[in-house]
């Protein structure tokens, strides 16, 4: 085996795609949030959509979203992989009794990744599903701003958190994010090697902080919407 | 003799009911076995298995196969899990110096194997680790040629860096981090054994080639990957710690791309 294809698939190199690949995602998740904060201006919708406009026609954006897509992919299915992996070493015959502990606060969250993560999966694609497929189907209504015709993104969105369904399907979703990144902030650390007695306090006071105010912020725009819209 | 201060020791003031897993080879299929035990708080946990030997010897039964050597905490033979914990309930102790204080008048007490794919079972708890010894062998040395010893303080080693190498080195290979980690994984006993020597000048020689053999064998073995749990810091009986795993993944990683070295 070619020694680059045998490092990534090594256990430590396995690690490391789903170390590297999770920061990739950890960052775009802040992205993603800022722009999403645009939804909470009250002019009808106007910044959002232009914004909308702009990340799905810029070509430096469209290319680095499929890198996104990809990573997504690659993460997804090397945890399945891992999972997969962990459970053959493990072996057939479980313990009668499970009362093993831990040091790490995490360990929880951490021994439960692969199931939060699908469920992050399945959010993903519903997601995805109600509001990426139609702007690049282009089946949404238009607006016009000073003469261009734009995809009109607030209208799916306001219809769709004018619904308690949805918008407790998201707030839950968050929590599911919140407890995949508690962990795989941190871990993602460790796993590259970079630990360190003066940074990984930081690293992990960082994380836990990040694992809260992220899916928070994203929680508050559909209770926001529903809020405004009763 | 042994026979009459067993005798003596057994008179003890716990009784105790023991699940024990019981199996006739790798071949068979294993289950647990409910055995009546009286102790006493003194003695230690093989001791009190001894007490168990003896009942079964006597009534012409077969004993429970267990391994142990030193009884000092330092061989790591000692190999099992106790109540879903490897070597037992008291942190930072191996099985052999677990004392019965630490159980109760009455307990019921599940005694198992480690399990892991790359442990299989021999007979009851006695499981094969030499899926280990293979893992040093791929570098757990440093090659030197015998001679007379040079004197200790010839190379310079700061306080510090000898101290964590020595840390890492108090490893004993007992293979409870296998046993503890849910995905069976052994990077808590690698990492512990490539730091104990890459972190010293003796080590540093060989140290890109160490790292790049020790995962490769540890790989090829089919123990698990690492979710940082750190399950395995908690029932490590020398309490090796997980920056330990750190420090391998990045020696690998720039063994792997920074050296012309390959596993």
């Amino acid at each position: 085996m070619n020694w680059f294809t045998k490092f990534l698939t090594s256990s430590i190199g396995r690690k490391l795609i789903m170390s590297l690949t999770g920061l990739f995602l950890i960052v775009f998740l802040l992205v993603h949030l800022i722009g999403n904060l645009q939804l909470l201006i009250p002019d009808g919708g106007e910044a959002f959509n232009l914004y909308a406009k702009f990340m799905t026609t810029n070509p430096v954006i469209k290319f680095t979203s499929y890198g996104l897509y990809a990573f997504i992919l690659l993460h997804a299915v090397q945890g399945w992989l891992l999972w997969a992996k962990n459970r053959k070493a493990r072996g057939g015959q479980g313990y009668a009794v499970q009362a093993t502990r831990a040091t790490g606060t995490n360990a929880g969250i951490a021994k439960r990744m692969g199931a939060l993560g699908t469920i992050v999966f399945i959010f993903l694609v519903i997601h995805m599903g109600q509001f990426w497929f139609k702007m690049k189907m282009g089946d949404l209504p238009v607006q016009i701003y000073d003469g261009v015709e734009v995809n009109d993104l607030y209208a799916p969105v306001k219809a769709a958190f004018s619904n308690i369904g949805f918008v407790l399907f998201y707030v839950i979703s968050m929590l599911f994010i919140g407890m995949h990144l508690m962990h795989g902030f941190q871990s993602s650390f460790q796993t590259l090697g970079l630990n360190h007695q003066k940074y990984t306090p930081f690293i992990k006071f960082l994380g836990n902080a990040y694992a809260v105010l992220i899916p928070l912020g994203f929680a508050l725009i559909p209770i926001i919407f529903f809020v405004k819209n009763m | 003799m042994l026979k009459e201060k067993l005798k003596k020791m057994s008179h003890g003031n716990m009784n105790l009911t023991l699940k024990v897993w019981r199996q006739k080879s790798g071949q068979h299929k294993g289950n647990f076995e409910t055995h009546k035990v009286q102790a006493s708080e003194h003695m230690s946990f093989l001791e009190m298995l001894d007490v168990l030997n003896e009942k079964l010897i006597s009534e012409r039964k077969t004993p429970v196969a267990f391994e142990h050597d030193c009884r000092e905490g330092i061989c790591g033979s000692c190999s099992m899990v106790i109540n879903g914990q490897p070597h037992g309930p008291q942190r930072g102790t191996t099985t052999c110096q677990l004392h019965m204080r630490q159980f109760n008048d009455g307990d019921v007490i599940a005694i198992e194997p480690f399990r892991a794919a790359a442990f299989p079972v021999i007979k009851d708890l006695v499981v094969d680790r030499s899926a280990f010894d293979r893992i040093i062998q791929s570098g757990g040395y440093i090659s030197v040629n015998t001679g007379q010893a040079v004197d200790g303080n010839s190379i310079p080693i700061e306080k510090d860096l000898s101290g964590q190498a020595f840390d890492a080195a108090t490893c004993i290979g007992c293979g409870a981090c296998v046993a503890a980690c849910p995905n069976a994984s052994a990077m808590l006993f690698t990492s512990a054994k490539v730091s104990h020597l890459n972190l010293l000048p003796q080590g540093k020689v060989e140290a890109a080639q160490r790292v790049l053999s020790m995962v490769n064998q540890m790989d090829e073995e089919g123990f698990g990957m690492c979710s940082n749990i750190t399950a395995c810091e908690a029932e490590c009986p020398k309490e090796i710690s997980v920056d330990n795993i750190a420090r391998m993944n990045r020696e690998y990683i720039s063994a792997t791309l920074g050296s012309n070295k390959t596993a």
